[in-house]
């Protein structure tokens, strides 16, 4: 009796679960759809806001990188989805069975859409800048890269659906059902922050959708809305890992404690 | 070999699995049977680490599942018909499982013809038929060419030629040596495939013999099966009736 098991030398590592996570986002359709609407909208926007220009002393770059609340949005959901629909269809057996090592699998899920959500991101940022400029009334001048703090408002903004994005994934492992989930997102971070603003104020500060547009993208910092201080653009980042790492994180915990 | 030992799985107040113990051996097509409900999948899934047992063990060839260094090289699964996303390709599915396990995507291609789903292969698996998937499961199932084989209900929504082509892989599969476990409750099928048995209900060993075995116990294999389950008796075949199961 012989068997035919291939035998190979070591075992399955990170690199492997990243190649496999890799092959499983670029093979579905609605990845493209999501991240080209994505950077549609945040141009399409910075078009709208640019052309209705009329005072050139406010911050461009700001107004600009309006439409990423947009995408964030969307980000967020593919982020849900990247995590619910192995659930909803399976696909997680194979996966796991593939990758029985579950905080490695949730690892380079999270690596390799982090990235191609960042690098989605980073194009929608620089395009929606680019664009929002170009479409400024004749007579005011659009902002550029090398004015103090323009760069860093563009990247961060781009970061910035790359963290949502990640949220998502994290809220989508913990919940596993779509709908949920996507509640969850939509309510965390557009729902709680209409309702922030008005019950508590002070909490305003630390809300996604606010993170993203009143420190992330600002170059005239914000301290509007009564005494309410904005975080700072870098602070601001580190409150959106801050989201991320404790969505993925105990995502990981519930994956490898519950039965798949 | 698969070495199941006093393995214990419940569900809230459900006991799917009781102080289950059974081995398979390679070299012959083990089917596993019992009526709905009896605890096969949960064993699968026990076998798989897809959960996590209450009691007991599940090994695969000494080893728990996830300590295995390659698992699609060594233990093919197929647990339920469409365990692959609608909008992804059949063969973007197997090339993700491939990616994970270091297989050359030559053999992909390789697999999608020998299930016979080449010519669909690039369209949204979503769009399978019921045999298409399951042809699609078993190419999953057969791709890092490993030497165990744990397949849950695999000829459902099959057409009797296919049916008949799921028999003679399986036959095939065994008489290369590997350890085949293929559950079913399609008694017929089972006489026609599998050499020996292991039969459970509500998650309890009933029998570990062989179809021969248990089939001369009766008019036929459905007869005695019939019997088996209705007295929820365990029933084991002592050694000295059964020098087969002194093979390790």
């Amino acid at each position: 009796m012989t068997t035919t098991t291939i035998t190979m030398p070591g075992r399955y590592r990170f690199a492997d679960a990243a190649r496999m996570e890799w092959v499983k986002l670029r093979s579905l359709r609605s990845t493209w759809w999501t991240l080209a609407v994505t950077i549609a909208a945040a141009a399409g926007i910075a078009v709208a806001v640019g052309v209705n220009t009329e005072d050139g002393s406010a911050d461009l770059t700001n107004n600009a990188l309006a439409g990423i609340s947009v995408g964030l949005l969307m980000m967020g959901i593919l982020g849900v989805l990247a995590a619910t629909s192995e659930h909803t269809s399976g696909t997680i057996r194979s996966t796991l069975a593939a990758i029985p090592n579950r905080p490695l699998v949730l690892a380079a899920k999270a690596a390799v859409f982090g990235v191609v959500a960042l690098a989605a991101g980073e194009a929608a940022a620089f395009v929606a800048f680019f664009a929002g400029g170009a479409a400024l009334p004749a007579g005011i001048a659009g902002p550029a890269l090398g004015q103090p703090g323009v760069l860093r408002a563009v990247v961060l903004g781009g970061a910035g659906y790359s963290l949502i994005g990640l949220l998502g994934l994290g809220l989508g492992t913990v919940v596993r059902h779509t709908a949920l989930a996507v509640g969850l997102l939509v309510g965390g971070v557009y729902v709680v922050a209409q309702l922030g603003a008005a019950l508590a104020p002070a909490l305003m500060p630390y809300l996604p959708i606010a993170v993203v547009a009143n420190s992330l993208t600002v170059v005239q910092p914000v301290t509007a809305i009564g005494d309410v201080r904005f975080l700072s653009p870098w602070a601001g980042l580190g409150v959106l890992v801050l989201y991320a790492a404790v969505a993925l994180g105990a995502g990981a915990w519930l994956l490898a404690e519950r039965d798949a | 070999m698969i070495e199941v030992r006093d393995l214990s799985k419940r569900y809230g107040a459900t006991v799917a699995v009781d102080g289950l113990s059974f081995d398979v051996l390679p070299g012959a097509v083990t089917g596993f049977l019992g009526p709905n409900g009896a605890g096969k999948s949960t064993t699968m899934r026990l076998l798989l680490g897809l959960d996590a047992p209450d009691a007991g063990q599940a090994l695969i060839g000494g080893r728990r599942y996830r300590e295995l260094p390659w698992p699609l090289r060594e233990v093919g699964a197929l647990l339920e018909a469409r365990a692959f996303h609608p909008g992804r390709s059949a063969r973007a599915h197997l090339e993700a499982l491939a990616a994970a396990s270091a297989i050359p995507r030559s053999r992909v291609e390789e697999v999608l013809g020998l299930v016979g789903l080449d010519v669909v292969a690039g369209r949204r698996a979503g769009g399978l038929s019921l045999g298409m998937g399951q042809r699609l499961g078993i190419a999953a199932a057969l791709l890092g060419d490993p030497g165990v084989l744990l397949l849950d209900e695999p000829v459902n929504g099959l057409d009797p030629e296919g049916i008949r082509w799921m028999r003679t892989l399986l036959r095939s599969l065994a008489a290369e040596g590997r350890v085949v476990l293929v559950s079913s409750h399609l008694i017929g099928e089972m006489a026609l495939t599998a050499e020996r048995l292991v039969v459970i209900a509500r998650g309890r060993l009933l029998a570990e013999t062989s179809v021969a075995e248990l089939s001369a116990r009766a008019a036929s294999l459905e007869e005695a099966f019939l019997e088996l389950t209705a007295d929820g008796v365990e029933y084991r075949a002592r050694p000295a009736d059964n020098p087969e199961r002194r093979v390790r």
